[in-house]
């Protein structure tokens, strides 16, 4: 018998949880939305797709090579940024610009802050709002291949027409590529949920809070509210978005205050802003305010000064 | 109460519940450190060359907090020399040569006790410590030189580390010893509830409890959820009686004595025969054992020994441990000794032993929202790394009670635990310059 036993402070055990298993779960869960976009808008869809999640891996493989930090593209969270990125572009926006926007999303937001976990601001909703400002993405949106509509939903319900609750639902409008079929999103945000890989605070208060405030400022009418919140992108930025880790609280009513905060801004800038759409706005400004609100919300401690 | 603390699902691995404990043959040599409790180390009171029975005084307790040492063995003292104990420090410990015989002392008889006094003298000759790991003498926690107001008396049978089952052996095979000294204790230090708390996925040992508590009216079971770690003395004490322990405070501040079920039973035995604390009944599994075992082991027993009555390895170990898997401590060799305070040594094989590589945090919570204190260990890492120890502290890093719950769900696999000693060293040190 040698001497040579392995000494270590424990726990000697792991769960087995994995970083990069996180990620593949949020992969799985965007699936449907991602096939449902390509089944709507066809090939150019999933062209807009493989661009962003090449150029995503890409840019933070090359930036941690000239660092010489250590390769983490392994985590596959350069995998999520760039298709969460895409789902909420437009299948018709020109491929570089889709391009662009992923290396934005990572070399700017993400690698320069000192990579995962340390980006301050959501990589895709960032990089979504600078393609907004930059290339004025998402004025001229795509439409599905068979689809009759002329116009978003968003820009209908504005223009005072209404798109059917069906059509909406199944994804079947106008829209960036993700974000057209509630069905698939939910899918996938339930699959989180069960997964436990996000909890249901963030999504129920932010669509919660939009759906009461449509309701309370569109005539007090249940199908209005209903249609404000199936449209535009909410389900996919309230359950894969405004749910990162990083740029979210951990505590229950941080979340909580995150998702009414979030629902608010969204609807301040539908109703009274100059852009038709309002998640990522609402959800960026969230992240920037996901410190303060940290602060206000720490844990209770158990048996601590505080409790 | 209203909720659960949290905490982490740990596997069970309780391949050996059920088996009832085996006596090891004797061993042929014991070495017994003179350090197997909290305090003061006891002193030698034989030399080399001497002859000793089971049971002998071979260390007397020194000062308040320490604990008398009695020999294991029949047999001839080797030696009193100093050994390197697994928390590093340098201790002198006696090894015994056994003739074989395990002959039992003459002088050994049950203690007379008609009271309070009698009672917390017999526990404190006894040489009981906390048995199920911590190793706190016990008779200090009955109140050393004045009479405590306990209102409960909580039993901890939760055993909710994986693999060791020793504690349920007891529950079922020695609920005769449990129960005699829970009437005693009841009796002489005046205790008006005894909550016995197990956890869900040990049914026969609740069985076994409630026998006892069904014909005492002041004695309960408390059934536990199967969630690690319910053993853990504020988390045990909230979910038995509702009462907070504060940081800083022990349970006798909410007018509660935790002790462990094994702890009790050892307490009936010695009551009973007069036989103090020479030997221990532990939990022998991990992947590296060939016949995973509950041994009934003399104090002292080389781990080597231990393993050998086992089976021997059916692969080469590579991490062998004092305890359990979440709280364990790993052992540098095999000739370390069975300690008073040991309820299982594990050995595992290669692939358990790998240390993951930790990566960057990515702020999941997945630690914060396993800790059963709410304590946030990233945002702990955080503060450590600025040396913001006003930070730590409103952390309330000094909570932490190194359960390692959040090291377990860490999918970044970072080392939370070891972080959180370091951190609460740090803020140690930084509150002694300013007590400056
Ligand atoms: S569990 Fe690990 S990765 Fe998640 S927040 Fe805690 S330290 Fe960071
Ligand atoms: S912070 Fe301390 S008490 Fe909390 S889970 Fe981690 S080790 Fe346990």
């Amino acid at each position: 018998m040698d001497n040579k036993l392995h000494i270590s402070i424990s726990p000697h055990i792991h769960s087995g949880a994995s970083t990069q298993r996180i990620m593949l779960d949020v992969i799985i869960a965007l699936l449907p939305a991602t096939v449902a976009g390509c089944i709507l808008f066809g090939l150019r869809a999933l062209a807009v797709v493989a661009v962003c999640v090449v150029a995503a891996v890409l840019s933070e493989f090359l930036f941690n090579l000239i660092i010489k930090k250590e390769q983490t593209v392994g985590d596959l969270s350069a995998v999520v940024t760039g298709l969460l990125l895409a789902l909420n572009l437009p299948a018709n926006i020109p491929l570089w610009q889709a391009a662009v926007g992923s290396v934005f999303a990572i070399v700017i937001v993400k690698c320069i802050f000192g990579g995962i976990g340390c980006n301050l601001v959501n990589p895709a909703i960032t990089a979504r709002v600078f393609m907004l400002v930059a290339f004025g993405t998402m004025a001229k949106a795509a439409f599905p291949l068979d689809a009759v509509s002329s116009a978003t939903p968003l820009v209908q319900l504005a223009e005072g027409n209404t798109p059917s609750m069906l059509d909406l639902f199944m994804g079947n409008v106008g829209g960036a590529i993700g974000e057209t079929s509630a069905l698939a999103l939910v899918i996938g945000g339930v699959y989180l949920l069960v997964r436990r890989v996000i909890t249901w605070h963030i999504p129920v208060a932010f669509i919660g809070t939009v759906f009461v405030m449509s309701f309370l400022l569109d005539g007090f009418d249940v199908m209005a509210a209903l249609l404000w919140i199936l449209s535009g992108g909410l389900f996919l930025g309230a359950f894969f978005m405004a749910t990162d880790y990083v740029t979210s609280p951990p505590t229950k009513w941080g979340k909580i205050i995150f998702g009414i905060g979030a629902g608010l801004i969204t609807i301040l800038i539908r109703f009274y802003g100059n852009y038709p759409e309002g998640v990522s706005f609402g959800i960026l400004m969230m992240n920037i305010l996901n410190p303060y609100i940290e602060s206000w919300t720490p844990r209770k401690l158990f048996g601590g000064k505080n409790s | 109460m209203a909720f659960y603390l949290k905490g982490a699902k740990v596997p069970h691995k309780k391949s050996t519940s059920g088996m009832s404990a085996i006596r090891i043959d004797a061993p042929k040599t014991v070495t017994i450190p003179t350090v197997m409790h909290i305090g003061a180390p006891a002193t030698p009171v034989v030399k080399a060359g001497d002859s000793v029975q089971v049971g002998t005084l071979i260390a007397e307790q020194n000062g308040v907090i320490s604990s008398p040492i009695y020999s294991s063995v029949s047999g001839t003292v080797k030696s009193v020399a100093e050994v390197l104990l697994s928390s590093g420090k340098n201790v002198p410990a006696i090894t015994i040569e056994s003739d074989g015989e395990m002959t039992v002392n003459s002088e050994i008889k049950p203690p007379v006790v008609n009271s309070r006094e009698d009672l917390v003298n017999a526990v404190k000759q006894s040489g009981i410590v906390g048995l199920g790991g911590a190793g706190f003498p016990t008779y200090v926690k009955y109140g050393a030189d004045k009479p405590l107001d306990i209102q409960e008396l909580i039993i901890n049978g939760a055993e909710c580390e994986p693999y060791i089952t020793s504690d349920s052996v007891n529950m079922i095979d020695n609920a005769e010893d449990i129960a005699f000294a829970i009437d005693n204790l009841v009796k002489y230090l005046n205790i008006k509830k005894v909550i016995i708390g197990i956890e869900k996925n040990k049914p026969k040992a609740i069985e076994s409890m409630n026998k006892i508590a069904d014909s005492r009216e002041n004695v309960q079971v408390k059934v536990l959820p199967t969630l690690y770690p319910q053993g853990a003395e504020k988390v045990l004490v909230y979910h038995t009686t509702g009462k907070t322990i504060a940081l800083g405070k022990l349970p006798i501040d909410v007018g509660c004595v935790v002790n462990n079920v094994t702890t009790i039973a050892a307490i009936g035995r010695y009551l009973k025969t007069g036989m103090p604390l020479v030997e221990k009944c532990i939990t022998v599994d991990g992947s590296a054992v060939k016949e995973p075992k509950n041994v009934i082991v003399p104090i002292g027993t080389a781990l080597k020994d231990v393993f050998e009555f086992c089976g021997g390895f059916k692969a080469e170990p590579k991490k062998v441990l004092y305890g359990g898997p979440m709280m364990g401590i790993s052992v540098p060799d095999l000739d370390v000794p069975v300690l008073k305070n040991t309820n299982a040594v594990l050995a595992f094989a290669e692939k358990q032993v790998n240390s993951p590589k930790a990566t960057a945090c990515i702020r999941c919570g997945g630690c914060t929202n396993r800790c059963p204190f709410g304590i946030d260990p990233s945002a702990i890492a955080r503060a450590y790394k600025k040396n913001d120890t006003e930070a730590l502290e409103k952390l309330g890093v000094e909570l932490c009670m190194e359960c390692g719950c959040c090291t377990f769900a860490c999918p970044a696999k970072r080392p939370l635990v070891q972080t959180n000693k370091l951190a609460k060293a740090a803020l140690r040190v930084a509150k002694a310059k300013e007590a400056k």
